[in-house]
């Protein structure tokens, strides 16, 4: 399409571009983000302070800033996403060396009215940019060694640095967004499946060398792994959660323990029961079915996303639905498959429902860019 | 300026496909997500709904009440009382430090003690009661209770803890209950989880110990909920336990009482004996302690005291304490002889103050000697010469045969701790246990209660039991568990020859009634409440030839230690005996003068079921005999009341 038969087409404008929003994804954002108020207010003892309460009011201010967003046209976004990129690389290193030297190792910039962790802008930041990148390049080069490159070290920079904070769980979405972004624009089968074959070489390896003279890593990571394969081994220490998690999911049973009726929850044996763990408690207490009906809620987001992504015109709305979802799905497949004992503790929320502001806002206005593409859709 | 983005078909089929893939594999992630969740949340449910219970509830013992002990009229003897303490919760309390300053102003608290309360306060969660003090009284409590604005996680608790009425009066057979220790536990073969609660109180000594399992009863359960820190959210039920059994006793706590108030300054035991059937009346041990002492943890200087007191308190002599019995025994050796055939009581032997026996001298007490004499005479006068010759006739195995079927040698199976076997040596024994023969000497030392005899007061009463009655009494302490009478096992007869017996029983009432009798001076001037008993002085050293020689030495100027122990055993009345009694006053001297009249004023005060009227004494004694009836009325009353909170 030339840049005239983009015009020709019809491409909604001023107060008409409301009615375009993708308004299921709205509802369905709403309903889980209903869902994890319900659960602050059980983890609270039935009480809306001091979760839900400023839960609910950054809902609010994401849902806004989610409208603005999606209102300001999709190639302003692309444009502004270099920028993006660059300032929440430098927010990083902002935090990366003064937040260690000046404020006690923190990971975030305090604003005021919020704590902004830069590590949540880079997820959205490091997606933008990828497909802002793929969109400019031209797509007969994009399995080009060289090209390849570039990319892979947009990933790999903000990456290193979250990794080194630590936060692994942040450096796990970093990579498997980014790569997801990659993927999506056609890079080369090839290097994905290399990459996977090293990276299994790499498993094979560090746990072949346990014990011999080229031992890869130390003692103390060993048992760490340890602990994630076999939890009861360590029933009191870092095995502790992880049992606790998946004894109150567990006894959840089909329908639940009813409405702040969940032991494990009330009687304080889960940890961080209202952020990472969110999860166990919603299982404890609504069971199969209400845990369930959340995973179907992110899954119809994912759906609608997709659907959206394969609806664009053109390469960079399709990229950057794509990579968001498959950030957001990262957050929440990661952070269910953790509680329930399938991945080490790395510490990823659960998407909409843990408490935590950051978390929230980036995702909302993360949302917010999904439906600006899907407004400003040529139709 | 808006600028459009590239667009190429091409590329956006690419894209199209590999979002498939992307959303086919997430897709599949979802569907391993939801079903490890069926997995976990149906087929395993039951196993993790178990562990979360697990997690939550917690088992808690409720101990049950301690089971009570009453005398034979029902006076209690042990009792659960109720204890008033002051526990504090630190998280509550805010400065600690202030509100124990500000107690203290209320209820007596030494710096120990609140140093003590902080330590404690701090090893535990905050959320923990700690017990600050006990045994307050309710004037205390009420203070406390008053103030409880200005004391904040401060508590005022009702528990119940053991006490004893009667305090040292019943020390020695009631016994004293404390927290079960390492050392109990190692020791009995016990799985009640009772015994698990921290300080749980269990008997030590006496009844307490010895019918435990009857008085613990047994405990109950309360499923309590806990979270994670342990703090107790709510009771989700209860099981109340069995509270322990009651027991009866067959002592009589007035008379109990009485003994060890005319014991005063004595260290001696005492044993009366029901003879209807072998209720033991009162068992008394002097001197004694207070058993509420060792129930709130005793203190050093108490404990020392206790313990390096010569007199012993902690002894229970009318028990566990083995004395020769001396001429007490004489009753054995002349049964024996008669009953072996060898001896008349009617034949007279020449008594002229010793007997030469294979080379030695044995002397009788009376160095003139006592001329002629016959059973009857010898008992009455006590001379020894007369069983010196008789003992060789019938020889040691019958004389000890003939003891153990009076009941000496034996140990009763009373729940008392440490109840004595005492000692009616044989030849075998003395093979045995010594490795050496038996020599003729051995057994004219027997025959006078000397030498290797040994018998406890309790075995001495039962003694004089049988021989008042003729019938096999043996003695029973416990009368009823729950209301439950006991079976007593007093009825069989000894089988000794009736008539034999009435001629031992008038040589008894003569020692007592007769004025030439050893106990004369402490008779019962009554005619239908006579005693009849026989005396003992039994020897705690030897006396050498120059001794002998130098004139005998009073005990009055021996060491306490050197003296000789004064027995008496006896019953009353003599036509119709009720109470048999054996008295053993450790080196009171001689038994006519130390230990007869003791024997007299507890009969006395057993038939009168109170003090007895003076004309029951001789007239000569009973101005005496009242001023000493006033002391043992004043010392008794107050010592009703000896539970009184230290």
């Amino acid at each position: 399409m030339s840049y005239l038969e983009y015009n020709a087409k019809y491409v909604p404008s001023g107060l008409r571009k409301p009615l375009y929003l993708n308004w299921p994804i709205v509802l369905l954002l709403t309903a889980v983000a209903g869902i994890g108020f319900l659960m602050l207010y059980s983890v609270a003892g039935g009480s809306a302070s001091p979760w839900m309460e400023p839960q609910v009011k950054r809902f609010g201010v994401g849902m806004a800033a989610m409208f603005v967003i999606a209102m300001v046209p999709i190639w302003f976004w692309r444009n502004m996403s270099a920028m993006a990129y660059a300032v929440s690389l430098v927010l990083l290193l902002y935090v990366e060396f003064f937040g260690s030297v000046g404020m006690g190792a923190q990971r975030w910039i305090d604003l005021g009215f919020m704590r902004l962790q830069p590590s949540e802008l880079m997820k959205i930041a490091s997606v933008m940019v990828l497909a802002a990148y793929y969109d400019w390049l031209a797509p007969s080069r994009t399995s080009r060694p060289l090209w390849v490159i570039l990319p892979v070290l947009l990933i790999l920079l903000p990456t290193l640095l979250v990794l080194k904070q630590p936060d692994l769980g942040t450096a796990i979405l970093l990579l498997a967004g980014g790569g997801a972004v990659m993927f999506a624009a056609g890079v080369h089968w090839a290097y994905f499946g290399s990459v996977i074959l090293a990276g299994i070489g790499a498993v094979v390896a560090v746990f072949q060398s346990r014990g011999t003279s080229w031992q890869l890593l130390k003692d103390y990571q060993y048992r760490r792994i340890d602990t994630f394969l076999d939890p009861s081994n360590d029933p009191l220490g870092a095995g502790y959660h992880i049992t606790q998690a998946k004894i109150a999911l567990g006894s959840g049973g089909w329908t639940g323990k009813g409405f702040m009726q969940g032991t494990q929850t009330r009687l304080n044996f889960l940890p961080e029961k209202h952020t990472d763990f969110i999860f166990t408690t919603l299982a404890e207490e609504f069971g199969y079915i209400g845990a369930s009906a959340l995973l179907l809620l992110y899954a119809l987001i994912i759906v609608f996303c997709v659907i959206s992504a394969l609806q664009s015109r053109d390469r960079f709305s399709s990229l950057l639905t794509l990579g968001i979802a498959m950030t957001f799905f990262l957050f929440f497949a990661v952070n269910m498959a953790m509680v329930m004992g399938l991945l080490p503790v790395v510490g990823v929320p659960l998407p909409l429902v843990s408490y935590g502001g950051s978390a929230m806002l980036v995702l909302l206005a993360a949302f917010g860019l999904v439906q600006s593409a899907h407004v400003h859709r040529p139709r | 300026m808006r600028r459009p983005t590239r667009d190429s078909g091409e590329s956006l089929r690419g894209i199209s496909r590999r979002a498939l893939v992307l959303g086919a594999a997430q897709f599949g992630f979802m569907g391993v997500l939801a079903a490890r969740m069926r997995s976990m949340q149906v087929e395993e449910a039951e196993q993790y709904r178990l562990l979360a219970d697990e997690n939550r509830i917690n088992l808690r013992l409720l101990a049950p009440s301690r089971g009570l002990v009453f005398d034979r009229n029902g006076i209690p003897l042990a009792v659960n009382e109720q204890n008033y303490r002051v526990v504090m919760v630190r998280e509550d309390a805010g400065d600690i430090r202030e509100v124990l300053e500000r107690l203290r102003r209320l209820i007596p608290l030494s710096d120990e003690d609140i140093e003590r309360a902080i330590e404690d306060m701090m090893r535990h969660s905050p959320f923990v009661p700690v017990t600050i003090a006990e045994r307050l009284t309710w004037e205390e409590m009420a203070r406390v209770n008053i103030n409880a604005p200005a004391l904040p996680g401060v508590q005022a608790e009702v528990g119940l803890s053991r006490a004893y009425p009667l305090g040292s009066d019943t020390a020695h057979v009631v016994g004293y209950v404390g927290p079960v220790s390492d050392f109990d536990l190692s020791r009995i073969d016990d799985q009640d989880p009772l015994l698990q609660i921290p300080k749980f109180q269990i008997g030590k000594t006496g009844v307490e110990n010895k019918l435990e399992k009857t008085l613990r009863g047994s405990a109950g359960t309360r499923r309590i909920e806990v979270n994670a820190l342990g703090r107790v959210m709510r009771e989700i039920d209860r099981v109340e336990g069995m509270p322990g059994s009651d027991v009866q006793l067959t002592l009589d706590a007035a008379l109990q009482s009485y003994v060890e108030a005319r014991l005063e300054g004595e260290s001696a035991g005492v044993v009366v004996i029901d003879l209807e059937n072998g209720d033991l009346r009162a068992i008394a041990s002097a001197p004694s302690f207070d058993p509420n002492l060792f129930v709130r943890g005793i203190s050093t200087s108490n404990w020392t005291e206790l313990n390096e007191n010569p007199y012993r308190p902690l002894a229970a002599k009318a028990i566990q304490g083995t004395y020769p019995p001396g001429s007490t025994f004489k009753l054995a050796t002349a049964l024996a002889a008669i009953e072996a055939g060898v001896l008349d009581p009617e034949e007279t032997i020449y008594c002229r103050g010793f007997v030469e026996v294979s080379g030695n001298r044995f002397h009788c007490w009376k160095p003139t000697g006592h001329g002629n004499i016959n059973l009857h005479e010898s008992l009455k006068q006590s001379c020894d010469c007369y069983y010196y010759e008789v003992c060789q006739r019938v020889g040691i195995d019958l004389i000890s045969e003939m003891a153990v079927r009076l009941g000496l040698g034996q140990r009763y199976d009373l729940p008392l701790s440490a109840v004595a076997e005492g000692l009616a040596p044989t030849r075998d024994w003395k093979l045995k246990v010594r490795g050496e023969e038996w020599r003729i000497g051995d057994t004219v030392n027997a025959s006078i209660g000397q030498g290797f005899v040994l018998a406890s007061p309790l075995q001495l009463a039962v003694m004089a039991a049988r021989v008042a009655t003729g019938r096999q009494i043996t003695p029973r302490l416990v009368r009823a568990i729950d209301g439950i009478e006991q079976p007593s096992m007093s009825d069989a007869t000894l089988g000794l020859n009736e008539n034999i017996l009435r001629r031992l029983r008038a040589a008894l009432d003569a020692v007592s009634n007769h004025t030439r009798g050893t106990a004369y001076g402490s008779r019962i001037v009554s005619d239908d409440l006579r005693l009849a008993g026989k005396t003992g002085t039994s020897q705690v050293r030897r006396i050498t030839q120059e001794e002998r020689e130098a004139g005998i030495t009073r005990n009055e100027d021996l060491p306490w230690e050197r003296r000789d122990h004064a027995l008496f055993v006896g019953y009353a009345p003599v036509e119709a005996p009720r109470y048999a009694i054996s008295v053993v006053v450790e080196h009171g001297g001689g038994g006519s003068a130390a230990a007869a009249p003791i024997a007299r004023d507890v009969l006395l005060q057993a038939m009168f079921d109170g003090p007895p009227p003076l004309s029951a004494y001789p007239a000569n004694l009973r101005s005496q005999i009242e001023a000493q009836q006033q002391r043992i009325k004043e010392r008794v009353a107050p010592g009703s009341s000896t539970s009184g909170r230290a």
